[in-house]
């Protein structure tokens, strides 16, 4: 491997206004090694979030399609276009690949790209799970489509309730692999979120403090400490499953003391926080566009805090009204309707800031900013139905009908989709260097948002004329056939809106206008280093004094008088070292080595992945795959001597 | 144009201990999740037992021996513990590989009492509800056992082999971090599967 | 097929009628809600200047305290918090109208869900007056009805939604709900929880007839089957107990007590097939019995091959099951 070459003694240092000797040093550093291991074994986070990116992105089109084929299903009572086996595969496989492989992801794909450069340091921290994380998100999804393309897709519903999706009325593997893809995934997430924490925490500018980090990544910090308590729970609930069905346990069997009721509990307790998993980063993308559009900060910056951390409170309090249906105590029930509605408030608070911000703003009304006006209509038209549903009453009637898939699609196309779509507007000058067509903007704009309520909106009133969920046909003469058709031709817009979208994407790599350091005249670090930025980021780190950094600038004079840092310097060029500030107050703190292009993060994936396939098989898998996983892990961590005689050459004692 | 005002960091430590230290969080962070692993785990045994007119289901509790051994012994290795990451903080590489070689031995007596637990437990992980339940909330705290094992052993035999640069010692303290974990997150699990069935 | 009433805003029932009433209140709730939100984006959007990439942002509200706006801000707040506890309070208030239907001289229903069809018994006082239908529920009008409801594979959800809301049925659970028919007609529900293949088509009707009517439906279901008239029916019958049909389905007066399947004793009397899947003509029998998987692929009824002389006059037989 093609190593950046340094010697212990080296003494170049980074810092502003250095020359070319520099710049060419912290290049050489912080790029990837050439060539196809190169690719393989690179740990820099933009290499990271663009593959994470582009592969979420495609899991998004292949459940896209998979609902596609399902409209066409549906477009007419009694069609024999997919029968029913493949139609609940379908149905299964759209719900899994949008919760598990596009939303939390993509959202963390993305943070993961825009967090360094938003908080004006080189990396996330622990880059290298940062690399295994992605591998091992890919290797379960693609388990699963292999799996589902081989005609063995799992065929229980996304949600996967036993007992029929036990031992006894699910035979075969195929929830085996929806129970182990569930594994993948939240390995990922919780990896993902370890390390969004740390870099959040502890890798910001110097100057940054708390109270000046970009609205986003709160958004994105409060996520992650919900991934950390929310993903446990359907990791407990998917491995039981895959016990109960593979070695004989009796979580789920009601004839020998399990419960079916248990697995709703342990999956809605993950399954509620879920939704605002995907709802939250979306809030985030918001609050980082609206600014920028509207030629202002963002009014109400501390309210809009609190309501994201009372929100991810709150959604740990909610997930018994998925079960309302079931027998439990009827006391109960009400608390968890009061929860329902009360976590609105936080949600109203963001809303009228942002029209505050909007209202008292001078607006650019480019496609990132029509995307998030998309937002205010869809998202908040889906939670008035979500408050209808938080009553036990009103739920009970339409509960597991079309209602309910209207609404989930209202809140998370309108409330994390169309703010993704605005954020990939947004930062795709930054990412690639060129800006996106506004004309087809537009047109991917307004077919998506036209398209979107033709299919989903006829969904309100099937659901209140009796349609239940996860049928693959109905018969004619219910009242329901007009509405499905018109929601089908919905999703004929939708999938022209998409194609747009990705027309836009691939023509704007090439031809689209060159994009420039600040193309939007944004105020956040991100937008202060070059499109696409250099692979260290920034060739000096900025020093923060506000909220808005490239608004506010820097100042002439500090608080006490002295004169104003404005860059960091004294960071080596010719090795990843990076600088750690405290938690609060974002002061210098430590020179942290962070690790060169390494191999192990994969081989670790592929250990990792071998294990999880052979135990779908097998209970000793578990114990001969950890040998592999052991040996791998160890050789990830153990020092080698050239890279401990560069730590000895810059170390320093605290 | 402001002229650019350099904040030299050259002269800043290149490792610390405890909430200063990157891995820190991470080991934070992986605490969080296990511990919601447990507290999830030892609900559903709850909310099992509540289900249940009868507890435990078709077994007597299991037997007290084993598991009261490995838990007064889980307690005393804090000990080695403690004093092997007060070495690591103080930079004494002898006494640090000496106390790490003890947290290792009574890892691995944890590990064989551990294996005499499971078959003292009195029921089986497919007798029924309540086997799976105990035999996996067993086996979660056992796998947190297994690995804390193994991450002792290769940082000890690093310690003893090289390279070694300070940023080593912060590893051992967030292992003994890690280590104290496991012990007090054992103490309700104890609870919930020896004590609870005979109240 | 039979004309049925299946609609959240056509509620014939006091359970269904009390959750269209919150539903009415509701959505004029929510409808203001969102039309003030959006009237309120549409001002700012009208109101604010235009600006573009370059233009200077403002930071004047980094320095001073914007009052105006926090207030506008708050009252809003304030406003949604109290809509919200009204709303809240409307939904307590509806749980208890509906704890409060009166159960007196109610009709006892037993509900067990199968995949992929409705067993019901029929509790009265008497137990030799106790019977077995499938997929198709008689009651009175203006009578509570009680209905246990239990399931025997999976969870499934009974759902009818001009009387009531929905409950799960769910193994090794034991769970009732209750609801009245106020008005004569035919109900329409179906399965309201995923369940497997042919989830899709598991329906069922609950039949409201004035008390004379139903007492007389009542009757006949009691009656075990009579003896086919000679010839081709009873010919029939003896094809019946030949056939796979007797190892999963009972005919009460004669031999064939399995009850793995729907009970047939009066199936002639029904309005469809197959919990809804079909309509109750010979024909669509005759389609049924020969190939179960064409119309329902993944149930558990099996082939039978049959002449089609056979054919018809098993059908004839199972005609006169009234």
């Amino acid at each position: 491997m093609d190593q950046p070459r340094h010697t212990p003694a080296s003494h170049l240092k980074d810092g502003p206004g250095r020359g070319s000797r520099e710049a060419a040093a912290l290049d050489a550093t912080w790029r990837d090694p050439p060539g196809l291991m190169g690719w393989l074994a690179a740990v820099n986070h933009k290499s990271i979030a663009r593959r994470f990116i582009v592969t979420t992105f495609g899991f998004f089109v292949a459940g896209g399609l998979l609902a596609f084929v399902m409209r066409l299903q549906l477009a007419r009572p009694g069609s024999k276009l997919v029968g029913p086996d493949l139609y609940n595969q379908l149905f299964t496989m759209h719900g899994s690949t949008m919760m598990f492989l596009f939303a939390v992801p993509v959202m963390q794909a993305v943070t993961i790209y825009l967090l360094p450069l938003m908080m004006g340091t080189r990396s996330v921290a622990f880059p290298r799970l940062n690399a295994f994380a992605y591998w091992i998100f890919l290797f379960g999804g693609l388990m699963l489509y292999v799996v589902f393309f081989l005609g063995a897709g799992p065929d229980v519903g996304w949600f996967s309730y036993v007992p029929l999706a036990g031992p006894d009325f699910s035979p075969g593997k195929r929830t085996d692999f929806w129970a182990q893809m569930i594994t993948f995934t939240e390995l990922s997430a919780l990896v993902e979120a370890i390390v969004v924490i740390t870099t959040v925490f502890k890798l910001r500018a110097p100057g940054m403090t708390l109270n000046r980090i970009p609205l986003f990544a709160w958004a994105m910090l409060v996520t992650a400490f919900m991934i950390l308590f929310a993903m446990p729970s359907v990791m407990l609930a998917s491995t039981t499953l895959i016990t109960d069905r593979l070695v004989g346990t009796h979580f789920y069997n009601p004839a020998e003391g399990g419960d079916a009721v248990l697995w709703q509990h342990l999956f809605w307790f993950f399954g509620h926080p879920e939704v605002y998993l995907i709802f939250l980063p979306g809030l985030g993308f918001i609050s980082a566009i609206i600014p920028t559009f509207a030629r202002r900060p963002m009014f109400g910056y501390t309210a809009m805090v609190l309501s994201l951390i009372a929100t991810a409170f709150l959604a740990f309090g909610l997930w018994v009204h998925h079960m309302f249906a079931v027998n439990l105590p009827e006391l109960g029930k009400s608390f968890f309707t009061a929860a329902s509605m009360l976590i609105a408030i936080p949600s109203a608070v963001q809303i009228f800031c942002w029209i505050a911000t909007l209202w008292s703003g001078r607006l650019n009304f480019k496609t990132p900013l029509l995307f998030v006006l998309g937002f205010f209509f869809i998202l908040v038209l889906g939670g008035m139905t979500g408050i209808m549903l938080a009553s036990v009453p009103l739920d009970l009637q339409v509960h597991d009908s079309y209602f309910v898939v209207a609404h989930l699609h209202y809140v998370l196309i309108g409330g994390a989709v169309f703010p993704l779509f605005g954020a990939f507007y947004y930062w795709y000058p930054k990412i690639t260097g060129r800006m996106m067509s506004e004309r087809l903007g537009r047109w991917n704009f307004w077919l998506f948002f036209i398209g979107f309520n033709l299919a989903f909106f006829p969904m309100h009133l099937l659901g209140l004329r009796g349609m239940p969920r996860r049928v693959y046909t109905y018969q004619a003469g219910l009242g329901w056939d007009t509405l499905n058709l018109v929601s089908t031709i919905g999703a004929v817009v939708i999938a022209l809106s998409a194609l747009l979208f990705v027309i836009n994407a691939v023509r704007s790599l090439r031809r689209g206008a060159l994009a420039g350091v600040n193309p939007w005249g944004a105020g956040t670090l991100e937008w202060a280093t070059e499109s696409p930025p250099p692979p260290c980021n920034f060739y000096a780190i900025p020093v923060v004094h506000g909220r808005e950094p490239l608004w506010q600038g820097p100042r002439a004079v500090a608080e006490g008088g002295a004169p104003a840092f404005t860059h960091v310097s004294g960071l080596a060029a010719d090795t990843r070292e990076v600088l750690a500030t405290t938690v609060l107050d974002a002061r210098p703190d430590l020179r942290v080595n962070f690790p060169d292009p390494t191999i192990w993060p994969l081989v670790s994936a592929l250990a990792v992945t071998a294990l999880f396939l052979g135990s779908i098989f097998t209970p000793w898998a578990v114990v001969w795959g950890s040998i592999p996983i052991a040996i791998a892990l160890t050789a990830w961590f153990w020092p080698r001597h050239s890279e401990t005689a560069v730590h000895l050459s810059l170390e320093r004692k605290p | 144009m402001t002229t650019p005002r350099q904040l030299d960091v050259s002269g800043l430590p290149s490792y610390a201990f405890s909430h200063r230290s990157l891995m820190w969080w991470g080991t934070f962070g992986l605490i969080a999740i296990e511990s919601t692993l447990f507290a999830l785990a030892i609900g559903a045994y709850l909310y099992l037992r509540s289900q249940s007119d009868q507890w435990p289901l078709g077994a007597p509790p299991p037997d007290l021996l084993w598991g009261s051994t490995n838990t007064l012994l889980l307690l005393a290795s804090l000990w080695p513990n403690h004093q092997a990451k007060s070495a690591a903080e103080a930079g004494d590489l002898p006494r640090t590989r000496v106390w790490l070689l003890v947290c290792l031995m009574f890892a691995v007596v944890f590990l064989v009492l551990r294996g005499f637990e499971f078959a003292a437990l009195n029921t089986r992980w497919d007798s029924n509800a309540y086997g799976s339940v105990v035999w996996v909330l067993l086996g979660l705290h056992t796998v947190h056992l297994l690995t804390d094992t193994y991450d002792t052993a290769v940082l000890d035999v690093l310690l003893f082999t090289g390279p070694m640069e300070g940023q080593r010692f912060v590893d051992v303290s967030e292992n003994a971090m890690y280590w104290y974990f496991v012990v007090f997150s054992w103490l309700p699990i104890y609870a919930v599967i020896y004590v609870v069935p005979r109240i | 097929m039979m004309d049925t009433l299946h609609d959240v805003l056509a509620p014939f029932g006091p359970q269904a009628g009390h959750v269209h009433a919150l539903w009415m209140l509701t959505l004029a709730v929510c409808t203001l809600v969102f039309a003030a939100v959006l009237a309120a984006l549409l001002i700012a959007l009208l109101r604010a200047g235009r600006s573009n990439a370059q233009s200077a942002p403002d930071l004047s509200a980094l320095g001073r305290p914007e009052p105006g706006r926090r207030h506008g801000v708050i009252a809003a707040v304030a406003a949604s918090t109290l809509l919200l506890l009204a709303l809240i309070a409307a939904s307590i208030f509806t749980d208890r109208a509906l704890a409060k239907l009166s159960t007196d001289g109610a009709l006892r229903l037993e509900v067990t869900a199968h995949q992929w069809w409705w067993e019901v018994r029929y509790v009265e006082p008497q137990v030799a007056d106790t019977f077995i239908t499938a997929n198709e529920i008689h009651v009175p009008t203006g009578r509570p009805v009680i209905v246990t409801l239990k399931a025997d594979d999976v969870i499934h959800s009974f759902w009818v939604p001009s009387l009531a809301g929905k409950k799960d049925l769910i193994p090794g659970r034991t769970t009732t709900m209750n609801f009245r028919a106020d008005r004569e007609g035919a109900y329409r529900g179906q399965c309201a929880e995923f369940c497997g293949s042919q989830h899709a088509l598991m329906a069922f009707f609950v039949v409201a007839d004035p008390p004379e009517r139903y007492e007389a439906w009542a009757a006949a279901q009691r009656r075990p089957a009579a003896d086919p008239p000679p010839g081709q029916p009873l010919r029939g019958r003896e094809i019946f107990m030949r056939s796979s049909c007797a190892m999963c389905h009972a005919v009460d007066g004669t031999s064939a007590q399995a009850v793995r399947g729907p009970n047939l004793t009066h199936v002639a009397s029904r309005g469809t097939l197959a919990a809804g899947s079909l309509p109750n003509t010979p024909d669509d029998l005759k389609r049924w019995i020969a190939d179960p998987q064409q119309i329902k692929p993944g149930t558990y009824m099996p082939a039978t091959q049959l002449s089609s002389e056979d054919m018809d006059a098993l059908v004839g037989y199972l005609q006169t099951l009234r």
